[in-house]
């Protein structure tokens, strides 16, 4: 196996946006990374795309072809490959590529994650979303994608003592961070009040506890560490690429405060990457719901099983905190449309590493962490990455 | 939707009928056709198996937004229940007050209506949890 490197990133502001169409929001990010890695087009010999739904949320499957022809790179026909695992979409994305570049087959590889979710109208998104859970056994009784995290929570809070208030600091955490940063959907405070006196969304989760619906893409060249030199001296090392999965459903799991996958995959990184938890000094996790990061910076090993919401209180995950933990704002601030998530939360760990992070930069960051999520943790995805 | 899809979950829907593996004994709800601690032994070896319905609250969330197939329903609650036969499945809670649900509540099965497709369409029925009476 080869080692391989990030040589470039390149995302879209995330948000309502409007005024782009789903192509224009590949384009972009496409763009964007291939100028920073510095790449002419008959560099690239691959393309990965992640997207959750792009055949319900713009009535378009086979978006390889699309990402190919908005690149203008039909003339070489390069082979572009759509990647689907709901949520974690991006993340699987980013694991492929980083197969395709280890295993030798290809050299330079460009990552991509996009979706537009905002040209669906009403409850339409809600059901689309619905679709990352199980149709015929969840879905069917009413359960809703917001309602399984819920389910999670509430146990959480029974047999860990997990409070509103603690819940509801991810998010204060979370807008802050995001506060921070240019390209993020929410670029404003909130207060613990303004999470708690939100609409009930399914209790015990509020409105100001659920990540948004959000336009965006993001994308990544990948290179091996080798041929990385060639382009750039800015090379961030992928020292873990793992991908574990579970049961689609979330009653069928071995566990209900945690996501087993999550802890599996991890498990495999850090001796993938030869590090422990405690190396890590930044982390971007699936923060698709408050007490989903909860989870996450336990099943991570940041944290022992049940203290995540204490930890988050004292400020462990905070910027100035020993784990700073979603600094972009996460997904519930910088926006989570879907299929992109992945690879944006990579775009942020890569910036951290390059220092080049500015208001939220992490002073002396060289290890960095992502958690990408599919669904109610049917699929797992995590990356280490170093500066080197 | 055809109406196909929802015909052929009528047995374990509307009657609780899963599965239980005659190598280990495990029972499985929602049916599964391989049992996942002895999976190639299981092989033809998953026998139909109805659950008696009674369970306990593990987990429960008021939905307050619900999908497009319950609007006009909400607040109702979804459980996350666990079977008497060690299985656990989804499903809503109904015939009490929300603020009686609790974890560790004590509920049994009851058939009943769970979604329409449409104004015109099939009703499709289903299990729905209330209060143990024992």
């Amino acid at each position: 196996m080869r080692e391989v490197a990030i040589i470039g990133i390149g995302m879209t502001e995330f948000g309502e946006l409007w005024q782009k169409s789903f192509r224009e929001l590949v384009a972009e990010a496409g763009v964007k990374a291939i100028l920073d890695a510095g790449i002419e087009g008959e560099n690239i010999d691959a393309m990965y795309i992640g997207g959750m739904s792009t055949g319900r949320f713009i009535g378009q499957e086979h978006v390889g072809s699309l990402a190919l022809e908005v690149a203008g790179l039909e003339d070489l026909h390069i082979p572009a490959t759509r990647v689907e695992a709901a949520c974690a979409s991006g993340g699987v994305a980013m694991h492929q590529g980083y197969i395709a570049v280890a295993s030798g087959m290809y050299d330079i590889v460009v990552v991509g994650g996009a979706e537009k979710m905002t040209d669906v109208v009403g409850g339409e998104a809600t059901n689309i979303l619905a679709s990352a859970a199980d149709r015929e056994w969840e879905s069917f009784f009413g359960a809703t994608f917001p309602g399984l995290y819920a389910l999670m929570a509430r146990y959480h809070m029974h047999h860990h003592g997990t409070t509103q208030e603690q819940l509801a600091m991810v998010a204060v955490k979370n807008h802050h961070n995001g506060s921070l940063n240019p390209k993020a959907q929410f670029r404003r405070e909130i207060s613990i009040e303004d999470v708690l006196n939100s609409p009930i969304v399914a209790e015990p989760l509020h409105l100001l506890d659920c990540s948004p619906i959000t336009d965006g893409a993001a994308a990544a060249i990948l290179a091996p560490v080798d041929i990385a030199r060639k382009y750039t001296d800015k090379i961030i090392k992928i020292k873990a690429s793992v991908q574990a999965c579970d049961t689609l459903s979330f009653h069928s799991r071995s566990r209900f405060d945690s996501l087993p996958a999550a802890v599996h995959a991890a498990k495999k990184a850090y001796e993938m990457a030869g590090v422990k938890p405690s190396d890590i000094d930044v982390a971007e996790v699936h923060d698709c719901f408050t007490i989903a990061e909860i989870i996450a910076i336990e099943d991570l090993g940041f944290v022992e099983k049940g203290k995540g919401g204490k930890a988050t209180e004292d400020g462990l995950t905070a910027l100035d905190g020993q784990i700073p933990v979603n600094t972009s704002g996460g997904l519930k601030a910088k926006g989570h449309p879907v299929g992109a998530t992945g690879v944006a939360q990579i775009n942020e760990i890569v910036m951290q590493l390059r220092g080049e992070a500015d208001k939220r930069q992490v002073k002396g960051a060289t290890i960095g962490l992502t958690h990408n999520v599919g669904g109610s943790g049917g699929t797992a995805v995590i990356h280490i990455l170093e500066a080197i | 939707m055809g109406v196909a899809r929802y015909w052929r979950e009528i047995p374990a829907r509307y009657n609780l009928i899963g599965k239980k593996c005659q190598v280990c004994g495990k029972v499985y709800f929602p049916p599964r056709t391989i049992c996942p601690k002895c999976r190639r032994k299981s092989i033809g070896r998953m026998q139909d198996y109805k659950l008696s319905g009674k369970g306990t609250v593990e987990s429960y969330t008021i939905i307050y937004t619900p999908p497009p197939e319950f609007e006009g329903k909400a607040p109702y609650a979804i459980a996350l229940i666990k079977m008497e036969e060690g299985c656990y499945l989804t499903g809503q809670i109904v015939d009490c007050e929300l603020d009686e649900i609790h974890i560790g509540m004590k509920v049994e099965a009851c058939f009943r209506r769970i979604q329409e497709d449409g104004k015109r369409g099939a009703i499709y029925y289903g299990y729905k949890f209330r209060k143990a009476e024992s």
